[in-house]
């Protein structure tokens, strides 16, 4: 396991190595540059920016410069966003991104789960058609559309249960206060749960016909017992392959929640950055998060072969 | 003697699997209203240009954000002749709906049909040619299913300034790594059957074996995944235009339509209610169509 593991991380560098080296020719080939303005710079002003910043030399030669300090750790200072430089924006920035993901990840995953599990033990009746339609929605329909919807539901009209009124605030971070985490975390994972709950159904009708279901039922286990401590083990190996791919669509899906509530994370940096041509910026943004996929992918391997003593990892 | 009792049987017509899979697909009901839909819907698009009386980028400014005239509740002004009621600057929704759908769908099938292309070929050659290319292959897309993609459509939409073209080639070139894994799974089985061994005894090249004989026995799988690709790519495309790098006004997607309708929500709910109306519908009926059509070739989970 240990060897595998350290060739699984060794692994790593090359991969990311491609995502550097793509995502800096590819950005370099988009035309115009940081320093385009609607008032055009004196030329002596710019050629000094330019040269400040190494980008009057070949573009081989900046690769190279870029490549050997990003090794170090020094993903160089934003070109936009005076004054702080890319370490320290993605500092800022990752907290909240990871927060919010967190926090969607494990919402979807409980409910989602949930769902999952009582539409397979009601399968083909009113109950699970009414679930597996619910996760369809959630699945067709954008978290663009939802966001709004949800905004205007609650944050706007706002909700009276047990004669308290809610309303939630509809944008801005503050600090992380759960007020203002209710709805991003709700529009995150609404896809999730969708995704999760139809996994689990197909999983879980799958095991429960298997025969040592059948044995643990005919030695008089209780329901409760058979579902969580029998059946969920073998069921939620597809939910772990998932894992990987669905926190990649949880990054991407804060792209928009990001954008549409006002928050301070990553994901935000990374568009306004790429519109910019905030080389630095976006280059950071990408290598940050590829390294995270990178790592939850190979957890998720790991878990799966802790679960499923049937995969040996070599 | 046996001839005539060859005579007497009525001929035994054997099924073939798809014969059976398209009876199945027919008794699905879920599935066959969702292709009727589907089919009104590109009806719709296709003749969009006869079936509304306004041209997609006709601005009227006397009706702007006008509510259809049928609109239940209250609003500012309504225009009788917008059945779907008008936008910002006064163009009519539902001819720009239906504009919408022939973007959305244009760029769900192109996308689609680059990542199948790719994907088949590239799966079933390394799949065929097995031993070190085949791991080599693999290897390849096991980096790229790593990448970040949707930073690299983005990018690359803001390298190519909003080609319109490349966005299908884009999100084709992004789709087509899990084709390749389920048609390189399908073909390692397959080239172990007899009839590749014989057309490989008659002399026939690899490149051939792969087009003449590998690819059409994995339709099936491949089949399904298409229709569930092309919905993600709908999804994708919209995802794109609601962070700005999609299709250019005064052409339109849905995309656009819905995160301009999410705009102005409160004031003008029809802006945002009818395009995410068909696209959603749309959806939900590739997904239907998908799920049918897995049931009906691979009927075991029923």
């Amino acid at each position: 396991m240990t060897a595998y593991a350290i060739r699984r991380l060794l692994g790593a560098i090359p991969t990311l190595f491609v995502i550097i080296t793509l995502a800096f020719f590819m950005m370099r080939a988009a035309p115009g540059g940081p320093f385009d303005m609607e008032r055009r710079l004196p030329p002596e002003i710019e050629a000094n920016l330019k040269a400040a910043y190494d980008l009057d030399k070949p573009l081989i030669q900046q690769y190279a410069i870029y490549l050997s300090k990003a090794v170090q750790g020094d993903f160089g200072p934003s070109f936009k966003n005076k004054d702080f430089t890319v370490a320290e924006l993605i500092g800022n920035g990752l907290p909240v991104s990871a927060k919010l993901g967190l926090w969607a990840m494990g919402l979807a995953l409980l409910i989602g789960i949930s769902l999952g599990i009582w539409a397979a033990l009601r399968q083909n009746h009113w109950q699970d058609y009414s679930v597996m339609t619910v996760a369809m929605l959630g699945i067709t329909i954008p978290t663009f559309v939802t966001a709004p919807l949800l905004t205007l539901a609650l944050g706007m009209y706002g909700i009276t249960l047990f004669g308290l009124e809610f309303t939630l605030p509809v944008g801005g971070w503050n600090g992380g206060a759960w007020r203002n985490m209710v709805l991003p975390v709700t529009v995150l994972a609404l896809p999730q749960i969708a995704i999760i709950a139809r996994l689990m159904r197909g999983a879980m009708v799958e095991v429960l016909r298997a025969n040592y279901i059948r044995t643990a039922r005919a030695k008089g286990l209780s329901a409760g017992r058979i579902v969580l401590a029998h059946a969920l083990r073998a069921a939620a190996l597809p939910l772990i392959s998932y894992l990987g791919p669905g926190l990649a669509a949880l990054l991407t899906g804060s792209l928009v929640v990001e954008q549409i509530f006002g928050l301070p994370g990553i994901g935000r940096y990374f568009v306004q950055g790429a519109l910019n041509r905030d080389y630095t910026l976006v280059m950071g943004v990408v290598i940050c998060y590829a390294s995270l996929i990178i790592v939850l992918n190979f957890l998720a391997d790991i878990a799966y072969a802790i679960l499923d003593p049937r995969v040996r990892l070599k | 003697m046996s001839q005539n009792l060859s005579a007497a049987l009525p001929e035994l017509k054997g099924r073939s699997q798809w014969v059976d899979a398209r009876a199945r697909l027919l008794r699905n009901r879920a599935a066959m209203a969702s292709i009727v839909i589907l089919g009104i819907i590109v009806f719709l698009a296709m003749f969009a240009p006869l079936l509304s009386p306004y041209a997609y980028d006709e601005v009227n400014y006397d009706l702007i954000s006008c509510a259809p005239g049928w609109w239940p509740f209250e609003a500012m002004c309504t225009a009788p002749g917008n059945i779907f009621g008008t936008d910002a600057i006064g163009r009519d929704i539902f001819v720009r709906v239906l504009y919408g759908a022939r973007v959305s769908l244009a760029v769900g099938l192109v996308a689609t049909i680059v990542s199948l292309v790719i994907g088949v070929l590239y799966g079933a050659t390394a799949g065929y040619l097995g031993g070190r290319i085949d791991d080599l292959m693999m290897r390849v897309v096991d980096v790229l299913y790593s990448l970040p993609f949707i930073f690299f459509v983005i990018i690359l939409m803001v390298v190519f300034d909003r080609n319109f073209i490349l966005l299908f080639v884009a999100i084709g070139a992004v789709e087509w790594l899990t084709m390749a894994r389920i048609v390189r799974g399908q073909t390692l089985s397959i080239k172990q059957k007899e009839f590749i061994e014989a057309a490989r005894a008659a002399g026939v090249g690899p490149f051939s074996i792969i087009t003449r004989h590998v690819i059409p026995n994995v339709v099936g799988p491949v089949v399904v995944y298409v229709t569930l690709t092309v919905p993600t790519v709908i999804l994708m495309e919209s995802f794109l235009s609601f962070l700005g790098l999609g299709i250019q006004e005064p052409l339109t997607s849905w995309g656009v339509l819905i995160s301009d309708g999410a705009d102005q929500m409160e004031t003008a709910p029809w802006m945002l209610l009818f395009p995410a109306l068909f696209m959603a519908v749309t959806l939900f009926c590739f997904n239907f169509i998908g799920d049918g059509l897995r049931d009906a070739m691979d009927p075991k989970d029923r």
